[in-house]
């Protein structure tokens, strides 16, 4: 009885494979090859590296008091088969595929775009925003992008990838909707989308660290080095092309170590090297937790090191606070802005950068002042450079998060 | 103490330190130290061994809170997540006041009895394995407090309220400042002993053991049980005290301490599924897991190797532990097959 | 843990009780029906294909996991080295896979190889060495976390298309990885009802010391659980990779491992061994699975959901753990008291 049921359910199984078999995996799905992140080998790309390097002084083009609308050596991509027309144009639906708001960089930009959305929304220039969160799951971000192309809804799709080459079939899927696609923070393997948005890059932020910590430190001087965690692209580029300029440096790297952004590691780990011997610079891979680092210099009563952080308020007043010698390297977090802005565009039809490179500057001791003074009303965890200043919702979206 | 004076509490502290396989820790302690001391003789300089308590002393208030639940036969998963709460908590409603310090704390303590009397009842009258009641708990926690504040914790903490996990109580004259997170560390252990010494700790461990037994005997396991957990939800909240203290406030603050809580407290002998193993060794474990970070510190240890070596060691101590138990105990009948419980205790 | 059924090894012991199972279908209907309630007052459509195949896939990747898990915890030990075991086999898979056709399957069987070897030092840990599980799996985490940070900095290895298709190939609505998922589980209830070693997992479960004393090898079914739990975690991995079309390291910091454990209990096994199935751990991953589809297509904020499913799994375990042993009743240790029995079989509602 038992086995003539499970022959039954096995025939109809069988013939539903053969009546109703399809794929939803990207057809050209082969990825690329020759894509450096994908081989899990050196994060080091000589020429990515240089080419980074070389942007950081590149007048971007573009309104100059908008860096989110400004591109560095943009080349234009031809939009016109996204453009809509007529009814069509009204209240579009845009949709984006969000990898997380798990860190305050993130929760910051989350709330600008939020705000960007609004004023295109009053402006009409979209309709629906229509948003999923994949938590930092790969693969919970995948199930959302299939979800958004199933609907059919999506005039337009965002996608801020959780990880470069895992998300790279799930945005190729995306592509061959024949919604116009646009990718931004992270990259992913493939050229399929519209416009691919992210400030410099991971080798301009690691490198302006580390050339400020070479140039403010003695020879011999020791740097320590506190990173976040392993295997994530953009930090493993910080950290590539910091070691880049340390090797061909006078300064004498420590080691480093991770700390998953923790205080309480962080300020673990260097009083414990601070027992050890001098620490005389700190190299961060993010700003998280740069507080608690100096305050072990504090505690151990040692004087501050110089220290490279991050944009992010807590260390900046810190900074003004101990008149520190510091410098704070930007991942833009206004890049939150050009996705939305971006999609609109795209669905006018107007031509955008195909790789659109946002600026990325440090703060410098030179504009420290501006930029605490610019977001003196802001909490601690908000990033200065967050460019939202102009939108409707300022400050209070900011301030009661 | 009072009917068996000292020689009675050192014979008995003696047997403590020395029994149940708890005598693994204190080797494995002393080894790590004397390898760490080895390398960087300045490390046993007062200044040092005193900034090493201040860092240990929020892991050994967890694992005292942990080593209740898990004497008592359960196991609390939701710490790290309270731990995280809390700070973000503090900071918010604080905001650089130094007047609502006290305020705060004090409703962070409630908050804290409060989440162990939840997983504690929940445990308990509504039958759910610990496990989950307290997994359950950790979700809520994580999900609701950054539900609360947006993504991110905002606000700041006040002077006074980090002068416990940062300050130093007094300054004495060859060993420099001592910290309070040491004192406070040591208070918490000390009430601990004492509580295993008291009739309710016997309960407890009672419960633990045998709760059939127990019940027999006229505990009320429930009872006994759930306030084990509002122990741990409280010293959680005491813990989170001296972290917030001692690095202020981060998004990522407290996450996995759970884990190291049980494993310090289980590599202090102690038998998950309860019953056995002493607080003083619970401690001893916290203070070994720390130990062992300071030695791969000290060894300049590759950051991404230290997991695959801690967890090589966690492995070999718990194993050459449950050796020793196994051949020191008296082979009873019912322990012929196994050698502590069964493969997995009652978690 | 009452006598009866570990006294009597062989006779389909630990079979749940009646109605634990059914109770857990019961409970994933009554989610499917509040979720397609709830999305229809908000003039939306729970299980409409999109949203099927998406509940499907979510289930086919926690259900691998959580069989394995099933067995683990039905012979009272636990996993928590599952989500490393994943990672590390998506990196074997996809690196000996090299982007070439004629390789997935030694890829396959690297993976199957890799994690078996896991899953059995797992074992012999726990077996030989008597360390607890909690331990030894948290222990074997680390050290594959230490190897995999070290060795590989970030995704690895080259999916080719064809093994791709693991990933995204369906029928209908159901995607091939769940029907591999189902598969799976097929052979996991045959396993148990079917073979000594899955019969006596039961026993080792129920009381290891009886079981011992009825003649089964407690270190056997043991071992066996543990291999076989590494290897569908192993599967699992292969599953991400086929999803991902690469290996991804980064896998181990998505929570498997409880998650796997919070399915399990939700599908009525019990937490201390001996009683339960795999039937019921399917059904617990599609409450699950239902739950995040039902957030979706509500638009729950990220950080709510976690609110919710931290209260729901505890309800939904509470609900049903009235119906099961006290669990406060007699640690293994010692043997019940004569009193005993028949205070259990009233508290049960009495077993046969």
């Amino acid at each position: 009885m038992r086995r003539s049921r499970a022959l039954l359910a096995a025939g109809a199984a069988l013939s539903l494979v053969l009546t109703a078999c399809t794929t939803d995996a990207p057809t050209d799905g082969a990825p690329d090859e020759g894509a450096e992140t994908g081989t899990g080998g050196d994060w080091f790309d000589a020429e990515e590296y240089e080419a980074q390097l070389a942007q950081r002084d590149i007048e971007p083009e573009g309104p100059e008091d908008e860096p989110w609308l400004q591109a560095i050596d943009p080349e234009y991509a031809d939009t016109s088969e996204h453009a809509l027309e007529g009814a069509e144009r009204e209240d579009p639906t845009v949709c984006f595929s969000n990898a997380s708001v798990s860190n305050p960089w993130r929760v910051t930009g989350w709330i600008t775009m939020q705000q960007q959305v609004e004023v295109l929304q009053e402006s009409g220039d979209i309709g629906e925003f229509r948003v999923s969160d994949a938590a930092d799951d790969d693969n919970q971000q995948i199930s959302d992008i299939q979800a958004f192309v199933d609907s059919g809804d999506c005039d337009a799709i965002i996608i801020s990838p959780s990880t470069t080459a895992t998300l790279t079939p799930a945005v190729e899927t995306a592509c061959e909707s024949g919604a116009p696609v646009i990718v931004f923070d992270r990259g992913v393997n493939t050229d399929c989308m519209v416009s691919f948005i992210h400030p410099i890059g991971g080798y301009a932020y690691g490198a302006d660290a580390a050339e400020f910590l070479v140039e403010e430190l003695e020879p011999g001087s020791k740097v320590l080095a506190l990173r976040i965690l392993p295997g994530v692209d953009v930090l493993e580029h910080r950290w590539a092309a910091a070691q880049r300029v340390f090797g061909d440096s006078d300064v004498e790297v420590l080691g480093h170590e991770f700390t998953e952004g923790d205080g309480a590691t962080i300020k673990d780990l260097v009083t414990q090297h601070l027992q050890r011997g001098e620490v005389d610079g700190i190299w961060m891979d993010a700003g998280d937790g740069a507080v608690a680092a100096l305050e072990a210099f504090e505690d151990a009563g040692r004087p501050y090191p110089v220290i490279s952080g991050e944009d992010e308020l807590s260390f900046m007043r810190k900074w003004e606070e101990e008149d520190l010698t510091a410098l704070a390297p930007v991942y833009s977090n206004f890049q939150w802005r050009t996705p939305v802005l971006a999609a609109s565009m795209v669905l006018d039809g107007e031509e955008v950068p195909e790789e659109w490179v946002l600026p990325q500057e440090p703060v410098t001791e030179e504009d420290l002042d501006e930029y605490l003074e610019r977001n003196a009303e802001m909490p601690s965890l908000h990033y200065a450079k967050f460019g939202g200043e102009d939108l409707p919702g300022y400050p209070e979206a900011w301030q009661d998060r | 103490m009072t009917a068996t004076g000292v020689p009675g509490t050192l014979r008995r502290t003696g047997a403590a330190l020395a029994g149940g396989g708890s005598g693994t820790v204190y080797a494995l302690l002393a080894l790590v130290f004397a390898v760490v001391f080895a390398i960087n003789p300045s490390f046993a300089q007062p200044p040092s061994l005193l900034a090493f308590a201040q860092q240990a002393a929020p892991l050994v208030v967890l694992a005292v809170g942990q080593y209740l639940v898990i004497v008592a036969g359960e196991l609390d998963l939701s710490v790290g997540s309270l731990v995280g709460a809390q700070v973000v908590i503090a900071a918010r409603l604080i905001d650089g006041q130094e007047s609502a310090t006290l305020p705060v704390l004090l409703l962070m303590v409630a908050f804290g009895a409060a989440v162990g009397l939840v997983n504690g009842l929940v445990t308990t009258v509504l039958k759910v394995p610990s496990i989950i009641a307290t997994l359950g708990m950790m979700l809520v926690l994580y999900g609701a407090v950054r539900l609360w504040t947006g993504g991110a914790p905002t606000g700041a903490l006040s002077e006074a309220f980090r002068t416990a996990g940062r300050g130093d109580a007094v300054e004495l004259p060859l060993l420099g400042g001592v910290p309070w997170a040491l004192l406070i560390a040591a208070a918490a252990g000390a009430a601990a002993v004492a509580l295993m010494r008291a009739p309710q700790g016997r309960t407890l461990v009672a419960v633990g053991d045998n709760a059939t037994a127990a019940a027999f005997s006229g505990a009320r396991v429930w009872r006994v049980r759930t306030l084990a957990f509002v122990g741990s939800g409280v010293l959680a909240t005491l813990a989170a005290i001296l972290i917030g203290g001692f690095a202020g406030v981060t998004a990522q603050v407290g996450e996995g301490l759970e884990f190291s809580a049980i494993t310090a407290v289980v590599l202090g002998g102690v038998v998950l599924g309860g019953g056995r193993g002493t607080v003083v060794a619970a401690i001893g474990g916290a203070l070994a897991v720390e130990a062992l970070f300071t030695l791969f510190n000290q060894l300049y240890l590759p950051s991404t190797i230290q997991p695959a070596v801690q967890g090589l060691i966690i492995i070999a101590a718990v194993a050459y532990a449950s050796r020793e138990r196994s051949r020191r105990s008296p082979r009873a009948p019912a322990d012929a097959g196994g050698p502590e419980k069964s493969p997995r205790e009652e978690v | 843990m009452s006598a009866p059924a570990a006294q009597r090894p062989t006779a389909r012991p630990g079979l749940p009780r009646p109605g634990t199972t059914g109770l857990v279908y019961l409970a994933l209907l009554a989610v499917l029906l509040a979720g397609a309630a709830l999305a229809a007052a908000r003039g939306q459509e729970l299980l409409t294909t999109a949203n099927t195949v998406d509940l499907l896939t979510r289930s086919s990747l926690l259900g691998l996991v959580a069989i394995g898990q099933t067995l683990v915890i039905l012979c009272r030990s636990l996993d928590l080295s599952v989500g490393y075991v994943m990672a590390l086999s998506s990196v074997v898979g996809a690196t000996a896979m090299a982007g070439q056709g004629s390789r997935i399957w030694l890829g396959v069987a690297a993976v199957v190889l890799v994690a078996g070897l896991v899953g059995l030092a797992n074992g012999l840990i726990v077996t030989r060495l008597k360390v607890n599980p909690f331990i030894t799996t948290l222990g074997m985490g680390l050290i594959i976390k230490g190897y995999l940070d070290t060795r590989y900095k970030g995704p690895a290895g080259d999916v080719p298309a064809e093994f791709q298709l693991f990933g995204y190939t369906r029928i209908g609505v159901v995607p091939l990885s769940f029907a591999v998922m189902a598969a799976v589980a097929v052979l996991a209830v045959v396993f148990l009802r079917r073979t000594r070693t899955g019969v006596h997992m039961y026993a080792v479960g129920g009381d290891a010391e009886v079981a011992r004393m009825s003649g089964v090898r407690a270190d056997r079914p043991l071992l066996a659980a543990h291999v076989l739990c590494a290897v569908t975690a192993g599967l699992a991995g292969l599953l991400i990779a086929a999803r991902f079309g690469t290996g991804s390291t980064l896998v181990y910091s998505s929570g498997y491992e409880l998650e796997s454990i919070a399915a399990v209990v939700l599908g009525g096994t019990y937490l201390l061994g001996g009683r339960g199935g795999v039937g019921g751990t399917v059904a617990g991953v599609l409450v699950l699975a239902t739950l995040d589809t039902v957030f979706n297509v509500l638009g729950v904020d990220p950080f709510f959901k976690d609110v919710l499913r931290g209260t729901v799994v505890i309800a939904a375990v509470a609900l049903y753990a009235r119906r099961q042993v006290d669990r406060a009743a007699t640690p293994p240790r010692f043997p019940p008291p004569p009193l005993l029995p028949p205070l259990l079989h009233r508290r049960t509602g009495g077993r046969p």
